[in-house]
């Protein structure tokens, strides 16, 4: 049976505690470096002036966008653009609950701006002068595979890349506790519908029912992988790095699975 | 610019807002000219300012299977779901197609904060009181989950979260699913229920009008924030039927301010002519337009001069937010019921609030409502952080 959609994998970006982007990452899973500590993520695609002011979520998110489009080669500002996210900035959420339920005339103008779930789309397409189609998603605990079922859907149907990025932060405050995120991690690809000399393809398919996810063997990936809800993607970022032909299955949704045949040119 | 797509049926669609629950008392309401906002008595203290509230929410507890998802949000969506033999049409699609053949793709500002508010204002020694204690609900996908679950559907379920755009994105994201054969048929719309955080927030910023809003007029000071929800089953067109069309969409950023339009419009004029290249129309073959129109100051001055410029006196456009408020994420369904229901009933709705029309509006502006066949519509929805979208409708039988 062929596939109901197949990409071109042209980047990838990662930030992980103890992997500051894809290259640390691969150097991890590939077996010749250990996790270290890492700080900030560093989302250079925005001004300085934004990046300091800049909350965590999207820092975060444009961090790892950066990266992907870097290695992508392509221009940011021809790219449509996915941000998934389960949860959006937790940190800003619990601060606005928090403050409107004390003081609410004083909840700060620039915490609310950039509460919205399209925040760090809305910073993205500003830094990068990007004027495609930009969307900010959410998908519950099965956001990464949401996401990527929909950036994947607009590659195709539309015949163009598109920059993906699933991106949570940690929960914090009575939130934190609801969310059970507790540690911060994002991912993001550019897909493409042509190979264009890109080595690795993703042959997707939804199938019917969640199959639950298999320990991967390797404490630190595990424990990302428990830690976060974008961080589900963490097997299919695995086997990117390995790049290795891989057979594994993702959830999209609850009842949806995606089973994604990851492809390596030889 | 994108190729012309098929046009895809909208089988079923439905709203409730402040004008009432159902399409009834929404045609009702456009035909008097009779809009729904009301003095703000929502939350502990009130903001002087004017609201488009939703009667009787509050009394419209969700059935006992469903009580894990009770909050206000899904309340107002459920109280939704349940017009217009709208809930029987879901049943049906999902009989014809199968529960995994049918995508939910809703879109949402704040989803169910309202639930996480309450729960901050009543921790049990600091952390959620247990009756809150509902991890489905503090999360901006508990809408589409509650949707979802309350069908029993197991398609692909996406919310979408562009602020103001989210409920109009979803036309879209539909639209790819089928085209590509994902699936058969999808729910699309959204809810966005009052809550301290838009309240308090667009306050704030200083976009809240004290008087009920003015979209279009010289001496307008601000939105009126309402709530809404609002659905439709889009699946592709087979037989002749009376079904209206979607039959374009168009998506674009502005890339300039995260709470202010582009002063030229740009990201709106770009969903504009993608929506039109997907239509395969141009500018004259638009009977209609329902405007965002939020009474911003700003927003109104650049989508003002974006229809002056852009269509002929012949194209008749409006904001509908004067009867409504402005419903964030739910503005895209509501809005899309509104223009179905122009089409359908062969009536522009007038562009009630505007008292003394802002100069910089051209001959298109309906300021009052107007008898008329129309044929092919747009809505347009524009969010923050440049967030832009426009969906373009055709009456039954439009030949694409």
């Amino acid at each position: 049976m062929s596939a109901a959609l197949s990409v071109w994998v042209k980047g990838f970006g990662l930030w992980a505690p103890g992997a500051a982007d894809w290259h640390a990452f691969r150097d991890i899973v590939t077996g010749g470096a250990t996790p270290t500590a890492t700080e900030r993520p560093m989302a250079d695609a925005l001004p300085p002036n934004e990046r300091r002011r800049a909350p965590e979520s999207v820092l975060l998110a444009v961090a790892v966008a950066g990266q992907a489009v870097h290695m992508s080669g392509l221009d940011a500002a021809t790219l449509p653009c996915v941000f998934a996210s389960a949860h959006g900035d937790q940190v800003i959420t619990d601060y606005m609950c928090d403050t409107l339920a004390r003081a609410p005339t004083e909840l700060s103008p620039t915490r609310f701006h950039n509460s919205v779930h399209n925040a760090p789309a809305g910073y993205w397409t500003i830094a990068t002068h990007c004027h495609a189609s930009s969307s900010a998603i959410s998908g519950g605990e099965d956001v990464f595979g949401a996401g990527l079922l929909e950036a994947a859907t607009l590659a195709v149907a539309d015949d163009r890349d598109v920059l993906l990025a699933s991106y949570d932060i940690a929960g914090t405050g009575p939130l934190g506790d609801m969310t059970s995120t507790t540690g911060p991690f994002a991912a993001a690809l550019v897909l493409s519908p042509r190979a264009d000399g890109a080595a690795i393809r993703l042959d997707i398919t939804p199938e019917p029912g969640n199959s639950g996810s298999e320990a991967m063997g390797d404490p630190w990936l595990d424990g990302v992988a428990a830690s976060n809800p974008s961080a589900r993607s963490i097997p299919l970022m695995r086997a990117l790095a390995l790049a290795r032909p891989t057979a594994l299955r993702l959830p999209a949704a609850h009842g949806l699975d995606l089973h994604i045949d990851v492809e390596v040119a030889a | 610019m994108p190729h012309p797509m098929p046009p895809l049926a909208i089988r079923a669609y439905t709203a409730t807002s402040a004008l009432g629950c159902g399409l009834r008392a929404h045609a009702d309401a456009l035909a008097a000219s009779r809009g729904g906002l009301s003095p703000n008595n929502f939350s502990v203290a009130p903001l002087d300012c004017w609201i488009g509230r939703v009667a009787g929410v509050e009394e419209e507890p969700l059935p006992a299977g469903l009580s894990d998802w009770d909050c206000r949000n899904n309340r107002l969506a459920w109280l939704a779901l349940r017009q217009d033999g709208f809930t029987d049409a879901v049943h049906a699609t999902r009989e014809r197609y199968g529960s995994g053949r049918v995508a939910v793709l809703l879109g949402t500002s704040t989803a169910s904060i309202g639930a996480t508010e309450e729960g901050y204002r009543r921790l049990d020694h600091g952390r959620m009181p247990a009756d809150l204690h509902r991890p489905v609900l503090h999360t901006p996908h508990s809408l589409a989950g509650f949707v979802a679950a309350a069908f029993e559907l197991e398609g692909p379920c996406l919310t979408v979260a562009t602020a103001c755009s989210s409920s109009a994105k979803v036309f879209a994201n539909a639209e790819r699913m089928i085209r590509l054969g994902l699936v058969d048929a999808a729910i699309v719309g959204g809810t966005d229920s009052l809550c301290d955080s838009v309240l308090f927030g667009f306050n704030s910023l200083e976009l809240v009008s004290p008087d009920p809003c003015r979209p279009f007029d010289a001496r307008r000071n601000g939105i009126s924030i309402g709530e809404a929800a609002g659905f439709a089953i889009l699946e592709r067109v087979t037989e002749p039927n009376d079904a209206p069309l979607l039959i374009g969409y168009g998506e674009a950023s502005d890339a300039h301010h995260m709470s202010t339009p582009h002063p030229e419009g740009l990201g709106a004029e770009l969903a504009l002519r993608d929506a039109l290249a997907r239509a395969g129309i141009a500018p004259g073959d638009v009977d209609y337009i329902n405007l965002h129109g939020t009474a911003s100051q700003k927003n109104d001055e650049v989508e003002a001069a974006l229809i002056a410029r852009t269509f002929p006196t012949h194209t008749r456009a409006s904001s509908t937010k004067g009867f409504t408020g402005h419903t964030l994420g739910a503005a895209g369904i509501l809005e899309t019921v509104l223009t179905l229901l122009a089409m359908r009933d062969g009536r522009v709705p007038g562009n009630l609030g505007a008292n003394e029309p802002d100069p910089l509006c051209g001959p298109q502006m309906a300021w009052q409502p107007e008898t008329r066949d129309i044929r092919i519509a747009l809505s347009n929805s524009f969010g923050f952080g440049g967030n832009n979208a426009c969906l373009a409708f055709a009456h039954a039988g439009h030949a694409a």
